[in-house]
């Protein structure tokens, strides 16, 4: 369970647009006939992605009406998990994975940048407004330890100095390149591979 | 070293590429037909033989799973859910086939969904992979356009349709109760077994979940045989395996190796050795976070198969191998597991929801030297009232890591703690109401 803090500056009304509406309907299409319900994450992500990655309380109340749940039902739902942002977060949300596997390999390091660069707290915008950052449990990458996740991109094998530039990338309003930073490809042993050798040189 | 012919994921690295022509080049979706017309019998029969246990933590036999789903289809149809919310600290394995083998998951899907006679599967994915989800997705779209899946899937006469349902970063929901109260929309609390989700699962209807490593290899276990498979490895721990190797080695990696491999091979050979060398080792963990550590000497000579670890009061979980060297300090890293614990209780039984915050508190004081060697044993007494006590393995996978901690490095905690109680007078507090009157802030508020 993850501590959820609710905006205090709600909008009044929320409705999907065209295009959520149309991937609403499509998602309910997923599920048998009478369950769905089971559509309710899939919807809140749908609303998360319209609202600029946060759920009002309004929306909650939409959804709950469009697929006849009990208002209370979707909030539960909207609060258990921890990727469903319930106040504004900034454009680039910044993700650091700080578990064991991270820790051992310096992700405090990259949590420390962006105390410095982004706000001295978790999930709290950024002077420009553009960024905010938060610490997460595992993300499961830890081979590419230490990374963080920016919006949906996942940023590995990171150093001090190349976390210092994605930030400053990030807070200027630019998508930097997601993938290792230490030049690797996907989870090989960098320089020391001894399986599949045959077709590394296909 | 297992030879190259015999690794089952061919593209762990993509050298070759995810799209359905690579795949097929690999030999995927090549005879799935002739694999199924061999009959249900046969497919689980052929499993079973190969001994192949899942791959998701507990090492069920999956053949034997899949025979628990009813012969026949009643009133209710069945489900076919696969478990790709992998979130297990340490472990990273499924992604890779998420990304790279998507056509190896599809094809497993295909037949384990003709093997349990159902007709819809879902994959349930967990929500920060959604690069992953992208290609899978990609994937799905290119079986479905090829007729691969959907009405008379490969020509089999089965028909069959796989979704993807995104999860939104929950630990819990990679326990399979809890994956399915998550897909019916509601939170994800674990329910009670029995009955067992093989006859009252998703939407009440007879449901098999699988890890997708598990169900990735079966397509080639049918194709190899299942005396190809069983001869790799060791008896009842067959076949091979996808090692994650994290933290502090030389060069971390995925490696798909035999089962029963030495753990020192595996992190001298493919992960370029413990950084400091081997001498800096200080522990491992094997499994996945949930899994007890090892210490350096059973490190030395331990094999990586479920009962080998076993023995030694650990597990193979995931097989996500998390070295730690001396560098590090111990008890902070298991107090930030034991945070991990915290943060992801479900909070539906007490001794869970409140031990799991327990052991954080009590491990982030010892790290500091701030514990009293009292706690030593409290600590101790807390995770066995953990342990066995809750719906779930998690009570478990929180409990396990701390006892692995304070059965090998009990002393480097009692040094570091050394101080009598903070407050004798309230000595005979039970710790189990009062915990928060021993913290020291409200200690000496008191006094």
């Amino acid at each position: 369970m993850s501590l959820k803090k609710i905006s205090k500056d709600q909008p009044e009304k929320f409705e999907f647009d065209q295009q959520s509406l149309e991937a609403a309907k499509k998602i309910l299409s997923n599920y048998p006939k009478g369950k769905e319900k089971s559509a309710v994450m899939a919807l809140l992500y749908i609303a998360q992605r319209q609202n600029n990655n946060w759920i009002p309380l309004s929306a909650i109340k939409y959804i709950a009406k469009f697929l006849n749940m009990p208002y209370i039902k979707v909030y539960e739902v909207a609060t258990f998990y921890s990727m469903y942002n319930l106040s504004p977060v900034g454009n680039f949300h910044v993700q650091i994975c700080t578990t064991t596997p991270c820790m051992i390999r310096g992700a405090y390091k990259i949590v420390d940048i962006c105390k410095k660069k982004i706000s001295e707290k978790e999930n709290v915008l950024s002077e420009n407004g553009n960024c905010s950052w938060t610490e997460v449990e595992c993300l499961g990458a830890c081979i590419s330890a230490p990374m963080m996740q920016i919006n949906n991109d996942y940023y590995e094998d990171l150093d001090i100095k190349q976390s210092e530039k994605i930030i400053d990338e990030v807070l200027m309003g630019k998508k930097p390149k997601p993938g290792s930073y230490r030049g690797r490809i996907n989870s090989e042993p960098e320089n020391n591979r001894k399986t599949l050798l045959d077709l590394k040189n296909a | 070293m297992l030879k190259d012919e015999d690794r089952i994921f061919k593209n762990l690295y993509n050298d070759l590429g995810a799209d359905l022509n690579s795949s097929k080049k690999r030999g995927d979706w090549v005879n799935t037909k002739d694999l199924c017309e061999k009959g249900r019998n046969w497919i689980i029969d052929e499993v079973k033989k190969s001994e192949l246990r899942g791959r998701g933590g507990a090492g069920f036999p999956t053949g034997l799973k899949w025979s628990f789903a009813p012969k026949e289809v009643g009133s209710r149809p069945h489900y076919l859910v696969i478990n790709a919310d992998e979130s297990e600290p340490g472990t990273c394995k499924d992604r890779d086939i998420l990304r790279f083998e998507p056509h190896k998951l599809l094809e497993g899907c295909l037949i384990a969904a003709y093997a349990v006679n159902s007709h819809k599967c879902y994959i349930y994915l967990r929500g920060e992979y959604y690069n992953e989800g992208v290609e899978l997705q990609k994937a799905i779209d290119e079986a479905y356009k090829d007729n691969l899946i959907g009405k008379n899937a490969s020509g089999t006469g089965w028909d069959l349709d796989i979704y993807i349902h995104y999860g939104a970063g929950a630990y819990i929901c990679g326990e399979e109760t809890a994956l399915l109260e998550s897909i019916e929309g509601n939170k994800g609390q674990p329910r009670l077994k029995p009955p067992f989700p093989a006859l009252v699962g998703l939407y009440g209807c007879p449901t098999i979940v699988n890890n997708v490593e598990t169900v990735s290899v079966v397509p080639t276990i049918l194709r190899k045989g299942s005396k190809w498979f069983a001869s790799l490895g060791k008896p009842k721990n067959t076949g091979t395996k996808i090692f994650c190797i994290s933290g502090n080695v030389n060069k971390p990696c995925n490696v798909e190796e035999e089962m029963g491999i030495p753990l020192k091979d595996l992190i001298d050979a493919h992960a370029g050795g413990v950084v400091g060398g081997w001498e800096n080792l200080q522990a491992v963990i094997p499994g996945g976070s949930s899994m007890p550590l090892l210490n350096k000497e059973i490190s030395e000579k331990i094999t990586m198969d479920f009962d080998s670890l076993v023995e030694n009061k650990s597990g193979l979980g995931t097989a996500g191998i998390v070295v730690i060297n001396k560098d590090q300090d111990i008890i902070k890293c298991f107090a930030r597991i034991a945070r991990f614990y915290k943060h992801e209780s479900c909070g539906q039984c007490t001794p869970c929801r409140e031990g799991s915050g327990w052991m954080w508190r009590i491990l982030e004081r010892m790290a500091k030297g701030e514990a009293s060697r009292e706690e030593v044993e409290m600590l101790f007494d807390v995770t066995k009232q953990i342990e066995g006590h809750t719906i779930c393995a998690f009570g478990e996978g929180s409990a396990w890591p701390v006892q692995g901690l304070l059965r090998n490095f009990k002393k480097e905690i009692i040094k570091r703690n050394n101080f009598d109680p903070l407050i004798k007078s309230n000595k005979d507090i039970p710790y189990l109401v009062d915990q928060h009157l021993l913290e020291k802030d409200n200690a000496q508020n008191k006094s």
